[in-house]
């Protein structure tokens, strides 16, 4: 049971309970199908999750997620809870203009923004992970975590056009996500992140370079995406490279 | 005053059973968070969020009475030798609540709190997460692996991972040296169980604590290591939030989750869960109990069978249950051949019971088996028996052929036959069990004169009779349907 929408007041008086024999959980390398040891992951820091992006050349991993990203600081959305994620409430949302360009930018490391009373900032990334855990990015910034509204913005280069193409996206929570400006998928509702859970009508990837990006609102949670493209045989695409110019 | 609610309250719930609708549990079924349903000296057992419980003596009707120290949220239980272990988190779970969970285990030699046996062990801390890792330590759930009897205890929420660690099934503390395990992301409320080499993995998606708008939902994926990977039928491991979905709303309940396994044997099984919201039962959150299946390797709920009028098939041959009466032709003959195919087409009503009651002996008539002709012998209507008690997921049945009162019974010397009216008796009165396959198993509430726990049988094509129910027969199984 997560109860998103009050606190639980049950939870108090068990709190003096003394922990006796908590075996620690430290780190070690998962190869593929082997078990994850859990790590403890308590750093007030983005090192955990992110490197700092480079301009090395990056392809999607072997499953074809994206994983260089430019992540804007969180907006303040406050929402108590995530029932409200409805379409319409989200096409509200996500087409409200909170900083300039914020539909063409594609913008550098460090450039800042200004929404309302926030100066937010952009950062260059890469996810060590195959989800882009925008809690941690948020949490280790000393950010906002919860109520909030994040923007990504990466660039595709493809070397070839290629047709029939499927945005393949999950996220927690509701998401919208634009190719090349045009809207290519939205994920609404109270949604926790599943790989492939949405996927985009078909789509034409230019050769060059095209831009994606994508809004990801959350109330309390732990937001993250993922995200990958995929071929008309369903299979994921990894013959292209990612930037952020 | 006090009493008038009390009859109100009945009739309200006899009016559900009655109505077809009532998709949970009766009595005062208000559970959050169950565990794992537990028998302990012919009664049955549920614990739930906030400490206390639920009893049932049949399975059907629970209350609360259960006991379980400790507070906090969403326990489980296994029995291992003559003990159970409960395990449950002692904080955690919520924003407000904050993620500084803690899983803790206890023991006890019985769940009847009124035994001279009932005293709960000192608590014991086996997992915590500090608040700010990618876990919460809430929602336990406890496997003993029945292939090398280790103990394993999955924990975890939406706040990050479910994990993984091994217990030690003589003392319920951590086994020294365990590292804990991730095995899935974004779900809760998650339970593992094992069969025919495969560990599943069930967890709740979905929004909880909701009422009626709560999405919650169970999925499951599976692997052949306790460690993982799930995999669901997609190939989606479940760390990367992959499931394949075991249950979720319908029949105005919505919101299941904690799944549990009761395997009642014989092909028996079921699964346990709360609804968060039953809408004929005030909108709150019940106790479910259904049939569990499994198809092509993948667990899914069943439906708990639903009054109505249906054939009664057999699985042996197809051909259906009938009141052994002289077969009634309808008029008319072939009419393929030589035919003016310009003769305007009209439909031809069916075979009404008016056409043929006339025709059928009063008293106790014996039943048979034969080929379905959709007539008014072949049709039973099944609902469900007032003050007729229960079983786990159902209360009991009668059946009467459709549009009559003459009721299917067991008889003394373990046959089947029909009266030709219902009493209420207890040989008149049959429990359905939908079975893993999706088949069904019929037995009579008793067999008069007899301890034997008989079900209904196909002994030839053509003849039923009551017997030992083999779960490897088709003799033993029969489907419902409505056409």
């Amino acid at each position: 049971m997560s109860m998103k929408l009050k606190p639980i007041p049950f939870a108090m008086g068990i709190a003096i309970l003394v922990v006796l024999g908590i075996q620690g959980c430290t780190s070690t390398s998962p190869g593929k199908g082997q078990a994850t040891v859990a790590t403890t992951d308590t750093t007030r820091s983005i090192a955990g999750y992110f490197n700092e992006a480079t301009t090395k050349i990056n392809y999607p991993d072997a499953e074809g997620f994206i994983q260089r990203w430019s992540l804007l600081e969180p907006i303040n959305k406050p929402n108590r809870s995530n029932t409200v994620f409805t379409d319409s409430y989200l096409r509200e949302a996500f087409n409200t203009v909170y900083f300039p360009n914020q539909f063409t930018i594609i913008p550098k490391n460090g450039e800042k923004v200004k929404v309302g009373e926030q100066e937010l900032t952009w950062h260059a990334l890469e996810s060590k992970k195959f989800n882009v855990k925008l809690f941690r990015f948020a949490y280790g910034l000393r950010k906002p975590i919860y109520g909030v509204l994040f923007w990504a913005v990466t660039v595709i280069n493809c070397p070839e056009e290629m047709k029939n193409v499927r945005l393949a996206a999950g996220s927690n929570s509701a998401s919208m996500w634009w190719l090349n400006g045009s809207e290519a998928l939205l994920l609404s509702g109270d949604r926790r992140m599943v790989m492939d859970d949405g996927i985009s009508n078909r789509l034409t990837l230019k050769k060059g370079k095209n831009i994606l990006r994508g809004a990801i609102i959350n109330g309390p949670g732990m937001s993250d995406f993922c995200v990958r493209f995929l071929d008309e045989n369903g299979q994921p695409i990894r013959n292209i490279t990612i930037t952020n110019e | 005053m006090k009493s008038k609610i009390n009859i109100l309250s009945l009739t309200a719930i006899f009016a559900l059973v009655f109505s077809g609708r009532l998709a949970a549990q009766i009595g005062k079924p208000f559970i959050h968070d169950p565990s794992t349903i537990m028998q302990c000296e012919g009664k049955y057992y549920t614990f739930g969020t906030r400490g206390g419980g639920l009893i049932s003596e049949d399975g059907w009707t629970w209350n609360e009475g259960g006991v379980r120290p400790g507070g906090g949220a969403a326990p489980d239980v296994v029995k291992i030798g003559d003990r159970y272990l409960i395990a449950y988190g002692a904080t955690g779970g919520g924003l407000g609540g904050g993620h500084n969970g803690r899983i803790l285990t206890m023991w006890n030699k019985t769940l009847d709190p009124k035994s001279p046996d009932f005293k709960y062990s000192e608590a014991i801390v086996v997992a915590s997460s500090d608040g700010q890792e990618d876990c919460d330590a809430i929602d336990p759930g406890l496997l003993l692996d029945p292939t090398d009897g280790r103990l394993w205890l999955c924990y975890g929420t939406y706040f990050g991972f479910i994990r993984l660690v091994e217990l030690d099934p003589t003392t319920g503390k951590r086994v020294e040296g365990n590292k804990a395990i991730d095995i899935a992301i974004d779900c809760e409320a998650t339970d593992l169980i094992y069969r025919d080499g495969w560990y599943y993995l069930l967890g709740t998606h979905g929004t909880c604590c909701d009422g009626a708008n709560s999405t919650y939902n169970i999925v499951v994926g599976r692997s052949k290591k306790v460690t993982g990977p799930y995999l669901d039928n997609m190939g989606r491991d479940m760390i990367k939030g992959g499931g394949k979905m075991v249950a979720g709303a319908g029949w105005r309940v919505n919101g299941p989750g904690h799944f549990g396994l009761l395997d009642l044997g014989d092909g028996v099984q079921k699964m346990s869960c709360h609804y968060e919201a039953d809408l004929d039962q005030s909108g709150r959150s019940v106790l479910g109990i259904r049939p569990l299946l499994w198809k092509n390797g993948w667990p899914v709920a069943g439906d708990n069978f639903r009054e109505g009028t249906y054939e009664i098939e057999s699985e042996r041959r197809g051909y259906a249950l009938e009141l052994a009466v002289d077969f009634v032709r309808m008029p008319g003959g072939m009419r393929g051949f030589n035919r003016n195919n310009d003769e305007p087409i009209k439909p031809v009503p069916s075979q009404q019971l008016s056409d043929v009651i006339n025709t059928w002996p009063a008293g106790n008539t014996q039943v048979r088996i034969g080929d379905y002709m959709f007539r008014p012998h072949q049709k039973w209507t099944i609902s469900p028996a007032t003050d007729g008690g229960g079983y786990p997921g159902g209360p009991y049945f009668k059946i009467v052929i459709a549009g009559t009162e003459r009721a299917l019974a067991a008889t003394a010397d373990a046959e089947v036959i029909t009266v030709p009216t219902f009493t209420g008796a207890p040989e008149q009165l049959w429990r359905i069990d939908q079975l893993i396959d999706g088949t069904y198993r019929i037995m009579p509430k008793v067999v008069p004169g007899s301890n034997e726990k008989y079900a209904l049988i196909s002994l030839g094509d053509s003849t039923p009779t009551l017997g030992k129910f083999d779960f490897n027969s088709d003799n033993s199984k029969w489907n419902f349907r409505s056409h």
